[in-house]
């Protein structure tokens, strides 16, 4: 097992129960200027609840927890559309050199002009990449980029006076955080159904683009990993209807140097940094969702932009710009492990990236056919999403299989996801992992499907062997317990 | 189409990329199809492989040294500048268990945890985070982690509309401009209209969602938060209060005043400046208002066996079953971010947090009182502040900003758009002495010459 509990089970006690009178992990110089009067005292408090332990304690207490986590750094990752890729360890330590990590974000211009140079170099790569080349490094997550992008298209519609668009066009097998970004966009969502090849109906396309339509939202590729092979006419059909066409770039991960979106017709996009250009995902963030656009819609793209001028390196707001959408200048730190990420691969590297992230998925997806559905039978692009269905016939379900290849040491892969697949489980190997372990990825989905027949409840109990079996999450949403008390 | 595949052909790997030519072949050889382009053909084919303008790749050494000499173009502490910056991003020393902890690539490079029998450290470390931020703010619960303060704040204010179904969202005029900026943009398609409120209002309309106040407020002074929240409340409004958390060491928590919802930026809590994030939103409130809560929960249950464990809950609220109903688009609760935070409040733990407090407040005062002897700049040291006041300054901020500079001191925040030739000054732990005696220099030295 990959999972090192030690002898026995782990202390899982909180800190607060750890707590004695007293201890201390960390002291505060004393102070060096002159006593000062203190506020008055209704504004004090007496005191704050908070652990008291020792320094030893504090590192045991988190590396023991750490423990219990899979990772990338220990663990086969192959979840879909996330691209648990290697996360190369010098990028963590270059972002956080001196004179990066310490500038403060308000510092003015002319004493960070490596900072700013280093936001330009990332715009002008992803501005290359995509094909799109005005470049706003702003959004915080890929939700964010997605909600600026749509913002880019209402400012859009609103400056040429066409306020009737607000209808946002989302297939049936988009991400969640589609239609939650439309619907906080103010738009109406219209779904576009996919045909039986996985593909946006087009016939279905062309009967909902009109003069309501404000943007078409497409994952490319979509998120059953495949290209739309009808990408030019559905770009087509959704620019005569006057519409724009916004990109996901959650799956970029499959088109690095193979095809540019702004080539697509494509006019937005937003690619998440955080799955295709390395930077880690930190458990559930930080992330970083750049937004990409068109020359003629970059006035209308967040603050702020990165520019060098006869003075140096900028950062700028345009006057058309749709303005702040959080505090300062986005994930810097992140887009510093980014820009790290494509100096160190460069254009072949980059290609070769996407090219063995596509080798990869088509080889599992081969060997796996025999014996797991596919959503869509033909070749694939960066993932493949397989169907439980022929197990679930047999008394296993997606969800079992995927918790018993936990207990190979290997994550399971995003389950029920797209929704339009029945029981399915999308694979995303990436470009980082060795044909040696796609082989024992592809011997275990086997030899699972071969136990749902020999000893079924091996599958459906598990699983075994870590710190937790199964949990009860219908007792956490009903009776929620969300803190540490002093009662219990 | 020759040089496409020239990296493939190559007989050297990537550091990055295991696969080599013959292993690729194989792969190729079982899927079926001669090269890589037999797997592309749904890609239009005159797209296909176009030209890009992108440097070749670097050795690590050789990008080591680009970042270095980035860095080097940039000034912080490391290259003798001291500075006096605040407004929403703050200097404090970082203990080492933080920065130890974060090297954990158990979890760093673990996903959202989605699967929680394979994700329990980070489970358990988000319910600890959400342990330290209902201690510290006094609230009664509180989510997993926002982006940041200025978009909590935002989903506050949203969140105080969902709950009162009312569509106009008071804001004080002595908050930091980001917040608004930041709400205005979270809220321009939902039919919320922004209002600004004086702090010294007697009373207020009484259609609000929710009054949104900031304390210690953008000029560094305390709001009264109890006498506001009371006025919001007689009017059925929420009262929304976005606190600085170092300043929870020694001034009472917006819990005991029966605050609604408590939002902030974590970055003091042990996170690196970094040229403005990532940092990581603290979001709680009281519990009766949980279902309106946006972003990630984590809560406790047990297995199969009986043994507690960790795993998201509520998730009824959020955008992967909501969809277009969700309470956010959220998808992220900047869970690393939090885990830094978590590390850093266990560290100074009770005492600490307490003495860290004190120690800004005390070095920022000493700062004030010494700027307010000098015969041409003034504080109004009248209100009680944490660490930030606002300096009055002989002329134009931006002119005496760029006299410090020339002696490698980055002044305080020029907001003079907001008071009359202002200057914003923060003044923390990592700030000596001697560090405020050579601003104070500098100020008299500059004020003479003006």
């Amino acid at each position: 097992m990959t999972i090192s509990t030690g002898a026995g089970d782990v202390d899982r006690r909180l800190l607060m129960d750890r707590s004695v009178a007293g201890r201390r992990a960390f002291t505060l110089p004393e102070s060096d200027v002159p006593a000062q009067g203190l506020p008055d005292s209704a504004f004090l408090r007496d005191d704050v609840e908070l652990p008291e332990v020792s320094q030893l304690e504090v590192i045991r207490y988190f590396s023991v927890l750490s423990q219990l986590n899979f990772s990338i750094d220990t663990n086969f990752y192959p979840l879909g559309s996330c691209t648990m890729k290697y996360n190369p360890k010098i990028n963590d330590e270059l972002s956080n050199l001196p004179g990066l990590a310490d500038i403060h974000p308000l510092q003015p211009d002319e004493t960070v002009q490596g900072a700013i140079r280093l936001l330009k170099g990332l715009q002008d790569d992803l501005g290359e990449i995509t094909g799109l080349p005005g470049v706003s490094l702003a959004p915080l997550a890929g939700a964010q980029g997605e909600y600026a992008g749509l913002l880019i298209a209402r400012a859009y519609h609103e400056a040429r006076n066409d306020s009737e668009r607000v209808v946002a066009i989302v297939p049936d097998s988009a991400h969640g955080t589609n239609p939650a970004s439309a619907a906080m966009a103010g738009l109406e969502v219209a779904t576009v159904r996919s045909d039986e090849q996985g593909n946006v109906d087009v016939e279905n396309l062309r009967e909902l683009a009109d003069g309501r339509t404000a943007v078409f939202m497409l994952t490319i590729p979509n998120t059953l990993g495949l290209f739309e092979p009808n990408i030019l006419e559905i770009t087509k059909i959704i620019h005569d209807a006057g519409g724009l066409v916004y990109a996901d770039g959650a799956n970029l991960n499959a088109l690095l140097g193979i095809v540019k979106l702004g080539d697509l017709g494509v006019d937005i996009c937003h690619s998440n940094l955080h799955k295709t250009f390395s930077t880690p995902h930190g458990g559930g963030g930080p992330g970083s969702g750049p937004v990409m656009v068109t020359d003629e819609l970059a006035k209308f793209l967040p603050k702020p932009v990165a520019e060098l001028t006869g003075d140096g390196y900028v950062l700028t707001t345009h006057a058309e710009s749709i303005g702040a959408i959080n505090g300062f200048h986005g994930s810097f730190s992140i887009a510093a492990r980014a820009y790290a990420y494509i100096k160190a691969l460069g254009l072949e590297g980059l290609r070769s990236v996407s090219e063995n992230a596509v080798i990869s998925a088509n080889y599992i997806q081969a060997k796996l056919k025999d014996k797991y559905a596919l959503a869509a039978d033909r070749y694939c692009m960066h993932e493949t999403v397989l169907s439980a269905s022929l197990q679930k016939k047999r008394g296993v379900a997606g969800l079992d299989i995927a918790k018993r290849l936990l207990d190979f040491g290997i994550h399971a892969p995003t389950m029920y996801f797209p929704m339009i697949v029945d029981e399915a489980l999308m694979v995303e190997p990436t470009e980082s992992e060795s044909k040696e372990t796609l082989d024992h990825f592809i011997a275990v989905m086997r030899q699972i499907d071969d136990e749902i027949d020999a000893s079924p409840e091996l599958v459906l109990e598990a699983p075994h062997d870590l710190p937790v079996t199964r949990l009860d999450e219908a007792k956490a949403a009903r009776r929620p317990v969300l803190r540490w008390t002093a009662d219990e | 189409m020759a040089s496409v595949n020239s990296y493939v052909n190559t007989s050297v790997n990537h550091p990055y990329i295991p696969s080599t030519d013959s292993e690729r072949a194989e792969m190729l050889g079982v899927i079926g199809v001669d090269s890589l382009d037999g797997l592309l053909g749904d890609i239009p084919a005159e797209h296909r492989h176009p030209s890009l303008n992108l440097a070749p790749g670097l050795s690590e050494q050789e990008l080591s040294s680009v970042f270095v000499t980035i860095a080097a173009e940039n000034a912080s502490s490391s290259n003798g500048y001291i500075s006096f910056l605040g407004a929403g991003a703050y200097s404090h020393y970082i203990p080492s268990t933080v920065r130890s902890i974060l090297q954990r690539g158990e979890f760093v490079t673990a996903y959202t945890p989605y699967q929680p029998e394979a994700a329990q450290g980070t489970l358990q470390v988000g319910f600890e985070f959400q342990t330290v931020i209902c201690q510290l703010t006094g609230m009664e619960v509180a989510n997993a982690g926002m982006y940041d303060g200025p978009t909590a704040f935002a989903e506050a204010c949203l969140m105080a509309a969902r709950v009162t179904k009312r569509t106009r969202v008071g804001v004080l005029s002595s908050i930091d401009a980001r917040l608004p900026d930041t709400l205005r943009a979270y809220s321009k398609y939902q039919g919320i209209e922004i209002v600004s409120i004086d702090p010294d209002v007697l009373e207020i309309p009484d259609d609000l969602a929710c009054i949104g106040i900031q304390s210690p407020n953008f000029f560094g002074g305390i709001e009264d938060v109890e006498r506001l929240t009371e006025l919001a409340h007689a009017s059925g409004a929420l009262s929304v209060v976005h606190v600085n958390p170092t300043a929870l060491g020694m001034f009472k928590a917006p819990g005991e005043f029966d605050v609604d919802i408590v939002t902030a930026d974590g970055q003091p809590l042990g996170v690196p400046m970094a040229f403005g994030g990532p940092y990581v939103g603290l979001f709680a409130c009281k519990k009766a208002h949980i279902r309106q809560m946006p972003g990630r929960i984590i809560g406790r249950t047990t297995d199969t066996k009986g043994r507690t464990g960790y795993a998201l809950t509520l998730q009824t609220r959020e955008q992967h079953i909501r969809r277009e109903r969700a309470t956010s688009n959220i998808c992220t609760s900047t869970q690393l971010i939090g885990l830094m935070v978590t590390v850093y409040v266990a560290t100074l733990g009770k005492q600490g947090m307490k003495d860290l407090s004190n120690l800004c407040y005390q070095k920022a005062h000493y700062a004030a009182s010494e700027i307010n002897r000098l015969a041409d700049f003034s504080v109004d040291v009248s209100g009680t502040f944490f660490h930030e006041f606002v300096v009055s300054c002989p002329t134009d901020p931006a002119r005496v900003n760029a006299a410090l500079l020339r002696q490698k001191i980055i002044g305080g925040l020029d907001i003079s758009d907001r008071s009359d030739n202002g200057m914003l000054i923060c003044v923390t732990e990592t700030s000596s002495k001697a560090d405020i005696d050579r601003l104070v220099a500098a100020l008299s030295e500059i004020g003479v010459t003006s």
